[in-house]
């Protein structure tokens, strides 16, 4: 009973936040001064003519020459049926297919970076923890690390290894003029790209897992069962153990949500290196106006971040009752 | 447990420096035999997404001109129309008129008729969006006579109007678009045309074409040079710089920096012009005035900016000699346009650079500085304040309103540049928002003054807020101009007395009122490189222009394909790509004083070089060594 209440409401309490997310997502791109139409054909040097009889034509094709309440009930009946529309920018294709074709991109970037970071962070946080003199030289660094904003690190790693070190290319997923293929030529091609969005995406991820994890595990120390192991006379080695592994929980938490949010995270990650994914997406979408593009974009990212709340709520009421008694007001 | 880390750290080490010493594997990133492959880069920036010839605006460049053909080729250095897919074409009486094409087939093995002509056109009648189905206003029938002969009948035929588009109309099959519904939201992945090229393969970054064996025009033009011909994405100028001098770009359209120096310093590089301005004009860059907006709408407050504006200066410190200054009708130095110019009314009427004569003009208008911060105010006292806008990114243009301005304020005109994003500037420009601006749209290159004076002076001028056509942004209105425009629309293009005097009654009346601007005429940007392929047309070989811009191959772009041989010396290849690279660097250092960003992006894309990118895996390798070296450090420090 109570577990099933519990996800109702959180059904509903999602649900909602979809609404509002999908609205703004369908309003924001079109306070936007401009007109996508205008700008699509501009790139066409032709009479004003055929300008005029195009103009029209594709106002219509789009549905942008309708009422924005018209609009707007026709962007949810799309949406319910799972048509993103098409894009503008990359005129005539489908808005679901080119988010399909960059969102590789995105996970071969973001998920090892995400889990990388996890596991030196946390190892690194965990390190501090136990050595004073360790802490007092790393804490600054991961303060610094986690406090620096994605595309700073971007342009930092950049300048560093493209110009002062020219050892990474400077953007883009591989060279071009190589196709995409197992070649080995094309892997190392490949990895050669993706190595500076991925280590800057790392280096910032990590400072922050490093400063939960030590927190975590000073105060574990501190507590109880640390104690009484010590008056026990247990080997240092065996309570830092037991610490470590009570400090992990919220850690692993903190990685789900993460992947989640990491898409977002990487925006200005991939802009910095033009990494064709999401990110970089978005902001051609952006400078093209192209509405149904940035509608796409944006909803994706919503829906990782709510799904993967979701799951973590979820998971959290399962394994641990006291959450849904305080969410559904049963003691 | 610290005995054993040590062990395992070198262990790791170990084992670090066996994967790099594996690393140098041999990149081959050209799978495609060079010498048999065309490398061309300038008229892509969006991942190639749209391959419909009745979309040109969104299609990848090269559809239209190498699958799908024109009936004509334009070539407007010599103003001479190649017969293409038609064979002649010419006007049998004052309405009609009749083309003759040429045997060919589709690249799908039917038969190309006369029948495909005519659908061609009549479908835009069907669909109405596609770009030239106005020409029903005023296109009555099309007949076919035979097999190869088709007739348009016109109830009142658009002189120039039909010139432009005998090269800028692409035919299609009938066989294969009868069938397809929605013609417009068609991707067309797998374009069928009658073109010297056929579609290979695309990826974000790249189209291939490849050559149609098939193709009619073998026949009576030969073979193109390149087989294969890969159109490049190139993230940015600076790059594509990089590739050029490095021999991986054959054939440049794109906008380089410091191209004085590139051609002095490579002399594998080739241009149109030896020396400056080393490009052909393309089109004329304007000022757009806003017309309805005081003070711009007064006549001699436009001509005191004309004065004031010193086109020399942003031709030199911004686009280094390589474009070259408007005449003040904004006639292209081409053939077409050259022989309706009235050169005797430029110099009566036109202006040059003089600021004090701009001061003197705006003194007598009674613009004058009262209340002592410089800049004049209108004659009841109200400041004035004016911006120039351009797109933000499109640096010659940011430079060239930076310099306008400086020039504006010297007279006492308080301007300032500003730089809104691409959509906006062009929302602003549109409806009317703005109150001067700098457009070259749709001033190009063509068979008649009438394209650039049917844009600057289209016959709409909407309310402020409204959409303006692409055209008169600065909303001019002059019923004079309109009936003549109408006279030169009906005129037949060979009666070229009537036409002097119309188009001479043009320029007066834009001399007279001075609507907008003309400031200098931007480039056919163009360099190419010898190191692989010869051939390229020249100021002594004008047999085409050599530009690849989407829409713009039937200027002379398949031509130049139809000229190019490989480099003989193809033996020789290696060392000359040696003395490249040692050159590069020199380059690098020179370039360093001029401008930053060039630099750098030499630098990187210079580690590129083919030869270093086995190292690739090396260096990651070097990177997990200080990784690994970290690590042992912290790991022997918690002992």
């Amino acid at each position: 009973m109570g577990f099933n209440s519990y996800l109702a409401k959180k059904v509903v309490v999602y649900t909602i936040t979809f609404i509002v997310a999908a609205t703004l997502n369908w309003g924001i791109p079109r306070l936007m001064p401009g007109d996508p139409i205008g700008v699509l054909l501009s790139r066409f040097s032709t009479l004003p003519q055929s300008t005029e009889v195009m103009y029209s034509y594709f106002m219509q094709a789009f549905g942008l020459d309708k009422p924005l309440h018209e609009q707007y009930i026709n962007f949810w009946r799309a949406l319910l049926s799972g048509d993103l529309g098409v894009s503008i920018y990359l005129y005539p294709r489908k808005v679901e297919d080119i988010l399909l074709d960059a969102l590789p991109y995105d996970l071969v970037l973001i998920v090892p970076a995400v889990i990388v970071s996890w596991i030196i962070g946390n190892w690194l946080g965990a390190l501090a923890s136990v050595s004073r003199r360790l802490d007092a030289l790393l804490m600054p660094v991961f303060y610094f690390l986690t406090s620096s904003p994605y595309f700073w690190m971007a342009i930092v790693l950049a300048w560093l290894l493209t110009v002062v070190f020219p050892i990474f290319p400077p953007s883009g997923a591989y060279s071009p003029g190589l196709e995409p293929s197992l070649s080995l030529a094309f892997i190392e091609d490949f990895l050669m790209h993706w190595t500076l969005p991925f280590l800057s995406l790392v280096l910032v991820m990590l400072g922050g897992w490093a400063i939960g994890m030590r927190n975590l595990i000073i105060y574990e120390i501190e507590s109880n069962y640390s104690r009484y192991m010590e008056a026990l006379g247990a080997p240092r080695g065996l309570i830092l153990r037991y610490a470590f592994r009570n400090a992990m929980l919220p850690q692993i938490t903190g990685l789900a949500l993460q992947i989640g949010l990491a898409v977002a995270g990487a925006i200005t990650t991939e802009i910095v290196f033009s990494y064709p994914g999401l990110g970089y997406l978005m902001l051609q979408a952006i400078q093209n106006q192209d509405y149904f593009l940035m509608q796409g974009a944006f909803l994706v990212i919503v829906i990782m971040v709510l799904v993967s709340n979701f799951i973590v709520d979820i998971v959290y009421a399962l394994v641990d009752p006291r959450i849904r008694y305080t969410y559904t007001g049963e003691t | 447990m610290t005995t054993r880390t040590p062990a395992r750290v070198t262990a790791f080490l170990l084992a670090v420096l066996v994967i790099a010493s594996l690393a140098p594997i041999p990149a081959t990133a050209q799978q495609l035999p060079r010498e048999e492959t065309i490398y061309v880069g300038g008229g892509l920036w969006a991942p190639p997404s749209n391959f419909n010839p009745l979309t040109p605006w969104a299609a990848a460049t090269g559809v239209v001109g190498l699958i799908y053909e024109p009936l004509f080729l334009y070539n407007p250095v010599k103003d001479e129309f190649i017969p293409w897919l038609a064979e002649e074409g010419e006007w049998i009486d004052n309405k009609t008129y009749e083309v003759r094409i040429r045997e060919a087939r589709w690249q799908d093995g039917e038969p190309l008729t006369a029948e495909d002509v005519k659908f061609t056109f009549e479908y835009a009648r069907m669909h109405e969006g596609i770009y030239y189905s106005s020409i029903w206003d005023w296109l009555d029938r099309i007949e076919i006579v035979d097999d190869r002969t088709v007739r348009f009948i016109f109830s009142q035929p658009h002189y120039p109007e039909w010139q432009y588009y005998l090269y800028t109309i692409y035919i299609i099959p009938k066989h294969i678009w009868e069938n397809i519904d929605k013609p417009l939201e068609e991707a067309n992945e797998n374009p069928i045309g009658s073109g010297m090229y056929r579609l290979k393969s695309y990826d974000q970054s790249q189209v291939v074409y490849e050559y149609n064996n098939a193709w009619w025009g073998t026949k009576v033009y030969g073979e193109p040079g390149p087989r294969y011909i890969v159109y490049l994405r190139v993230s940015s100028n600076n790059v594509a710089l990089a590739m050029l001098v490095r021999g991986d770009l054959d054939w440049s359209n794109f906008f380089l920096p410091g191209v004085p120096q590139l051609v002095r310093q490579y002399d594998f590089i080739h241009t149109w012009y030896k020396d400056k301005p080393f490009h052909l004009p393309a089109n004329v860059a304007f000022l757009f005035i806003n017309n309805q907006k005081y003070p711009l709408n007064i006549t001699e407050f436009r001509k005191a900016i004309a004065y004031a504006i010193n086109v020399d200066e942003i031709i030199n410190r911004v686009f280094e000699g390589t474009v070259l200054k408007s005449n003040s009708v904004g006639f292209l130095p081409i053939p077409s346009w050259q022989k309706y110019y009235a050169e005797d009314l430029d110099k009566q009427m036109g202006f040059t650079y003089d600021p004090e004569k701009a001061k003197q003009i705006l003194d007598q208008l009674g613009f004058k500085d009262i209340d002592g911060d410089g800049y004049r105010e209108a004659p009841n006292g109200e400041r004035i304040k004016l911006t120039i806008i351009v797109p933000f990114g499109w640096t010659d243009w940011m430079e060239s309103i930076r310099i306008i301005a400086e020039n504006l304020k010297a007279v006492g005109l308080n301007v300032e540049p500003k730089f809104p994003d691409y959509s906006k500037y062009f929302d602003d420009l549109t409806k009317g928002y703005f109150d001067m601006a700098i457009n070259n749209f749709n001033s190009f290159v063509s068979p008649t003054p009438w394209t650039m004076y049917n844009w600057i002076f289209y016959n709409n001028t909407p309310p402020i807020g409204e959409n303006s056509w692409n055209g008169n942004f600065g909303r001019y209105f002059n019923s004079e101009v309109q009936q003549i425009m109408e006279k030169i629309l009906v005129t037949p293009v060979d009666d070229e007395e009537t036409l002097k005097q119309l188009y001479r009654k043009l320029q007066e009346i834009f001399l007279r009122d001075l609507p907008y601007i003309p400031l200098w005429y931007n480039g056919f940007w163009f360099q190419a490189s010898t190191l692989h392929w010869t051939g390229w047309p020249s100021e002594e070989n004008p047999y085409g222009v050599p530009v690849t811009w989407p829409g713009n191959w039937q200027l002379g772009g398949v031509l130049v394909l139809l000229n190019l041989k490989p480099t003989a010396a193809s033996g020789g290849e290696v060392v000359t790509k040696e003395i490249v690279k040692t050159v590069t660097v020199t380059e690098e250092g020179k370039v360093v004083t001029k401008e930053q960003t060039i630099t750098t992006t030499i630098t990187q894309a210079g580690s590129e070089a083919s030869q270093g990118e086995g190292a690739g895996l090396g260096m990651i390798a070097v990177l997990l060594v200080i990784i690994a070296a970290i690590v042992a450090v912290v790991v022997a420090r918690r002992r």
